[in-house]
């Protein structure tokens, strides 16, 4: 459903990501694991072509996307949330919803994305910036969905949100999988966040993938220790 | 100077009125170039040539209407100023085509490429109008002057340059607040690659928003020609008034565009009168200068957490 082929990536004169290869299935949930610095935030840039790709190729469901811009990989079915979040701090919860919506919907926002975020319906004439960590996290994820996706990208989602919300998080996230039939990539340092969700675990050091398990048979220990320091 | 109380009252009020029109004018500069720079992040030093453009518009669409239909001489104005927001837009729409759009990330190149052009427009003007100024031939109904009492005179067309500007500001505003397109602006001046990553396709809103901007600068030009004569230089010598409207306001405020457009204009307006015009300007500058020493954010600027 989504293909990577020989990716290569980086910033400048240094390159980041060396041939990296993934093949995620319809409805499979992967996880990329790996400390900071190790490439992870840079896959997703590339994946989103908000960094330029030096080589190798992105498809999704058949379609080559590589040689697109990045809202033209929107179009076709990518979407992303990324590290930070990033919502539109200045503008509405409303407004930033329709910011993903497609010029078809009017405006509207479809009902079953408020009756999974409630709290965004309840907040949504509220600014952006004045949510709380976790519900901006909602947010990013509402406003990335709102573009219909095929596949949904996300960077670091627990990162700064409390443990007791990062729980629900995982619930969530697997119930939109089941409800739209959607692929999901996710990259963490938190291995309990992932244990919960993943149908396959990734480990990238270095900008290459070292480890790949699927979830029967994945060794927690020997992932936490390519995550600690 | 022997001025009784009620005479400087008149005096204040038409001196007040006088700077309703320069703010007119003024306001609707800056809210083009507000926009452009809010969304491209690009200073556009052409800005007041395309107010030039309004107005020579204005004036050729006068001159043909006077030989051709003298008949439609009371009501050109209207075609007018749609044509000069029209033929303005389309050359910013080009102008954004063909040269801002390649020089992505160069700020300070856009900044000489802009001022380049400015030059070019003037001298352009000059090789096909002359330097010398020319004056739209103005419909009856908009001289003349309404006098509420006997010692104040308004003029009427600056009473018409104030309706046209009251049009354009609330047209802009329910745009960038209630359409898609102005969604697309609020958010890709927050967060450029972030709106990328959201389907938005920027460069066609960039396009958009300049041919919008340059397009609101040649309706200024338009309601210019009712308050002064058109020369080669007549946007150029609004430019700078037009700049410190818009760092006064805050970047990226409206409301604070048109209030520091309207501190700014009645400032200037009301110290002409009692002293010299150049004086008038040296004192609003220092004033404004001193102010944002103290806000170097402008006048508003929204607070929420990041």
């Amino acid at each position: 459903m989504f293909q990577i082929t020989n990716l290569v990536s980086g910033y400048g004169q240094s390159q980041i990501l060396h041939e990296l290869n993934l093949d995620v299935a319809k409805k499979e949930i992967v996880a990329v694991m790996g400390r900071n610095g190790m490439g992870k935030t840079t896959l997703f840039k590339s994946l989103m072509g908000v960094l330029p790709q030096w080589g190798g190729q992105i498809s999704v469901d058949g379609q080559d996307v590589s040689a697109m811009e990045t809202h033209e990989r929107v179009e076709r079915g990518i979407a992303y949330v990324p590290q930070g979040r990033m919502i539109f701090s200045h503008m509405t919860v409303l407004e930033n919803i329709q910011t993903g919506l497609p010029a078809s919907a009017r405006g509207k926002v479809p009902d079953d994305l408020y009756a999974l975020f409630p709290v965004l319906q309840e907040m949504r004439n509220r600014k952006g910036g004045n949510l709380s960590g976790g519900q901006q996290q909602q947010l990013a994820i509402a406003r990335a969905l709102a573009t219909n996706p095929k596949v949904l990208l996300l960077d670091e989602p627990t990162e700064g949100i409390q443990p007791s919300i990062i729980k629900d998080l995982a619930h969530k996230l697997k119930e939109i999988r089941n409800l739209r039939d959607l692929t999901i990539v996710v990259s963490e340092q938190v291995l309990s966040f992932t244990m919960e969700i993943a149908d396959r675990f990734l480990v990238i050091e270095k900008g290459k993938f070292v480890v790949e398990e699927s979830r029967d048979k994945v060794d927690e220990t020997m992932i936490s220790r390519y995550l600690s320091v | 100077m022997d001025v009784s109380l009620s005479e400087f009252g008149a005096i204040a009020i038409m001196q007040g009125f006088n700077g309703l029109s320069v703010f007119c004018v003024l306001l609707l500069m800056a809210l083009g170039l507000a926009i452009i720079f809010g969304q491209m992040g690009v200073i556009n030093m052409a800005h007041g040539e395309f107010l030039t453009v309004g107005a020579y518009t204005t004036y050729v669409i006068s001159s043909l209407t006077l030989q051709y239909f003298p008949a439609m001489q009371p009501y050109y104005f209207f075609f007018a100023i749609i044509a000069a927001f029209v033929i303005a837009g389309a050359l910013g729409w080009l102008v954004e085509s063909l040269m801002i759009s390649k020089l992505y990330h160069r700020p300070l190149d856009t900044l000489l490429a802009t001022w380049g052009l400015s030059l070019v427009m003037q001298q352009a003007f000059r090789s096909i109008f002359g330097a010398r100024e020319v004056g739209a031939e103005m419909p009856a109904w908009i001289m003349g002057s309404w006098a509420p009492s006997e010692a104040i005179d308004i003029p009427r067309n600056g009473l018409f340059v104030m309706g046209l500007t009251l049009l354009c500001t609330v047209t802009i505003f329910l745009m960038l607040y209630r359409s898609r397109w102005g969604l697309q602006v609020r958010a890709t001046m927050q967060n450029r690659v972030m709106s990328r990553a959201v389907g938005i396709n920027t460069k066609k809103v960039d396009r958009m928003t300049f041919a919008l901007g340059c397009g609101v600068a040649g309706v200024a030009g338009a309601a210019f020609t009712t308050i002064g004569s058109t020369g080669p230089t007549a946007g150029s010598l609004y430019i700078v008034d037009t700049f410190l409207t818009v760092v006064f306001g805050g970047a990226a405020s409206l409301v604070g565009t048109i209030a520091s457009a309207f501190s700014i204009a009645q400032a200037q307006s009301l110290m002409e009168f009692f002293l010299s015009g150049s004086m008038a300007k040296v004192l609003t500058l220092s004033a404004v200068i001193l102010i944002l020493m103290v806000r170097p954010q402008g006048l508003f600027s929204s607070k929420v957490r990041k």
